[in-house]
């Protein structure tokens, strides 16, 4: 694709109609402590007042350290856990609203890609059968024949020959595995894909056949993905917008150039000069002011900013209020007041 | 710069049931007193096999070092006597691995660590090597070091072990660091402290560093020198201006190629290597990267290619390595 196909198509998605929309979103976990009687002692504030909205066609990418919320904003999206509080709303339905029925027909069209393929898939069965089983569950495709016809498909769509149907997970290198956990996404024809990671664990070679995999579905299905991943090298490459998260707050969200252009808040100005480039020229004349210290624990967070002790602009008023997210630029939010 | 550390031919091999592993193939580089070289390559090449052979770590069976030779210093380390290089393991060469908590004893406290090693290869007093552990301690980044001697292991974060590590790698006044992935289980902010920590140690101290990684941006921001490596061979060695603009190995270029890049505009496509790796069992008396090369030829399969100078110190174990320069700017 070259680059000015590319543009437009960059121009003209996100300005369609909303298709997730996550509103001041939380997930607390309990932490109990003592192994007779537990009892317990505090929350870990995982996911703390998280908003967003993705476009039809959209990718989102969703960045920050390990531990930072972004497996679990993923998994009350997929309904895999409860919020605590807020709301998920997917094509204008409030899913907490819908009945077990209509959570079945929905179930459908969200998926997910994990990091780890080899623990995702069930050792014990073939692809085909890994493959087939949701779409005769599901009666996408309840004729036997048509439906290895359409695996066959799939996995040729996914650069893996249709033989392949008939090997098990372990027969299968890193890579090949982790193109079975996208075909499994597809097969049940969803709208949208979060993809937790997906694309972590493999080798720079195989990783980008990967990438040009996902863009190449995205175009031709016309899906959407919540792209979840720690290495902003790649969510800044295949992300039309980009947040970042911080101890379970959203702190920045821009457009992928414009926040990596201009990042503003200062844990993103961080995050993105420790991130190394792959030009020795470009880093001989880079600074690299790499934040001090470590992320704090989640269970007794700081006050006001949740960034405030690590933070080079940070007053008495950070340590107090919880900073609003303002939109400093057109599309671009942040939260923090000093910026 | 005197030359610290020669590498030639060595063979490393497993003898597996699915055959014969040739993990590192005739491998030939050196190390210089006082440089970071960085060995990149993805998972499988033979990085870590490799720098396990410098110490004679690689168990037998199923592993054995099967030709070669490494001088340290003069010495060669594969003639050594067992009591000798354990000598030279943790005193002049010290390791750093990827997984901390692994080379790390759970049940016993760090100071006993750092004080045991201290005391068995510089014959210090225990009372001198805990006031050398405390700083230690302080100069990998660590405050409060007499506490944080009493305590074991689980109570640091992974980057707290990595520093602890880099200390207890430090603790023999080594001439040589290894560094086996030391960062890749760790986040970017962490990768970013501990690597500038072992970097600016090595400068002061003028230790060598040995960075192994499949990170091109690491390798980019912390190496003088670069050996890339695949399927068990350096394929490619320069200066990191070198390898990173004017690559003479296909692989090399195809390695670049496939990343993305930070600090440029989204729109480009990646352009990924095709096809995977082979499997180190099944390597024939051909170029192991030409299935995946579009610049193979003849002659590929019918020869090795060795690895030879194009010019200004680097080199390339490529038959075409002559005529790659304009195809590279074509790709990119
Ligand atoms: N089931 C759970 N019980 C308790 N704590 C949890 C649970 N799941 C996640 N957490 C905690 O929530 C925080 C956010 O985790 P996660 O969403 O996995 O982060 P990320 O995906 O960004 O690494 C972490 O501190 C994690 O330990
Ligand atoms: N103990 C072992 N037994 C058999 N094969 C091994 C053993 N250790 C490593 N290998 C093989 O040697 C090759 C090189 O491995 P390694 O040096 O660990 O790769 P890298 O560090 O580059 O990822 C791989 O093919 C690996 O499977
Ligand atoms: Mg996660
Ligand atoms: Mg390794």
């Amino acid at each position: 694709m070259s680059a000015q196909i590319r543009e437009s198509r960059d121009k003209s998605v996100g300005k369609g109609e909303t298709l997730l929309e996550v509103r001041n979103l939380k997930k607390y976990f309990a932490v109990t402590e003592g192994v007779v009687r537990r009892r317990a002692i505090g929350n870990v504030k995982a996911v703390d007042g998280v908003s967003f909205t993705i476009a039809r066609g959209e990718i989102l990418g969703l960045v920050g350290e390990s531990g930072c919320g972004k497996t679990t904003t993923g998994r009350c999206i997929l309904q895999l856990e409860t919020p605590t509080s807020g709301e998920i709303v997917f094509e204008g339905v409030n899913l907490e609203k819908l009945d077990q029925k209509a959570m079945v027909a929905w179930r459908q069209k969200i998926q997910v890609i994990f990091q780890d393929p080899y623990s995702s898939l069930n050792p014990r069965m073939k692809v085909g059968e890994i493959l087939g089983e949701p779409m005769r569950v599901h009666r996408v495709e309840p004729n036997a024949a048509k439906r290895r016809q359409r695996i066959a498909e799939l996995l040729t769509v996914c650069g893996l020959p249709a033989k392949f149907a008939d090997r098990y997970p372990h027969e299968m290198s890193g890579g090949q595995r982790q193109r079975v956990g996208i075909a499994r996404a597809l097969c049940l024809n969803p709208d949208f894909i979060i993809c937790d990671e997906a694309v972590s664990a493999l080798d720079v070679s195989i990783q980008a056949q990967v990438i040009n995999l996902l863009e190449d579905l995205r175009e031709e299905f016309n899906l959407t993905y919540l792209f979840i991943a720690h290495d902003l090298s790649v969510v800044h490459h295949l992300c039309n917008r980009v947040a970042v998260m911080y101890l379970g707050r959203m702190v920045e969200l821009a457009e992928s150039d414009e926040l990596f252009d201009n990042p503003m808040h200062p844990y993103t100005q961080a995050l993105l000069s420790a991130v190394p480039v792959p030009d020795p020229t470009v880093e001989a004349q880079r600074s690299h002011q790499v934040p001090k210290g470590e992320v704090p624990s989640p269970i007794n967070p700081p006050s006001g900013c949740v960034f405030h002790p690590r933070c080079p602009l940070a007053v008495d008023s950070c340590r107090a209020q919880v900073p609003e997210f303002r939109e400093l630029k057109p599309g671009h939010w942040v939260a923090c007041p000093r910026v | 710069m005197a030359k610290l550390l020669e590498i030639e031919n060595l063979r490393t091999q497993f003898f597996t049931a699915d055959g014969v592993v040739r993990a590192v193939d005739d491998v030939t580089y050196d190390v210089n007193e006082g440089e970071t070289v960085a060995l990149v390559g993805e998972s499988g090449c033979g990085k870590s096999v490799s720098a396990l052979s410098i110490l004679r770590l690689i168990p037998w069976p199923p592993g054995r070092i099967v030709g070669g030779s490494i001088r340290f210093l003069g010495k060669d380390l594969l003639q050594l006597s067992d009591p000798e290089i354990r000598r030279v393991r943790g005193h002049q060469i010290a390791m750093v691995f990827q997984e901390p908590m692994t080379s790390l004893n759970p049940v016993l406290t760090i100071g006993l660590q750092l004080t045991e090693t201290m005391q068995y290869h510089l014959g210090m007093s225990n009372e001198q090597a805990e006031k050398r552990a405390v700083e230690l301690l302080r100069m990998v980044g660590i405050a409060d070091g007499e506490r944080r001697l009493q305590q074991y292991p689980h109570h640091f974060s992974g980057g707290m072990r990595q520093r602890v590590m880099i200390a207890l790698a430090l603790s023999c006044e080594p001439k040589l660091i290894i560094a086996d992935e030391p960062t890749t289980a760790l986040d970017v902010t962490i990768q970013a402290q501990i690597l500038q920590l072992m970097k600016d140690l090595s400068n002061r101290m003028g230790v060598a560093l040995m960075i192994i990684t499949h990170n091109l941006g690491v390798v980019a921001r912390y190496a003088d020198r670069v050996n890339v490596m695949y399927a068990g061979k350096i394929v490619e060695e320069g200066t990191a201006e070198q390898i990173y603009h004017s690559p003479k190995h296909p692989y090399t270029i195809g390695l670049l190629a496939s990343v993305p890049r930070m600090d440029q505009h989204r729109g480009r496509r990646l352009v990924p290597i095709e096809g995977q790796p082979p499997d180190l069992t099944k390597l024939d008396n051909g170029c192991a990267y030409r299935p995946r090369c579009r610049w193979a030829f003849d002659r590929c399969a019918q020869a090795i290619p060795p690895l030879e100078h194009v010019g200004d110190g680097q080199m390339s174990a490529c038959f075409r390595k002559h005529e790659l320069g304009d195809d590279v700017k074509a790709a990119s």
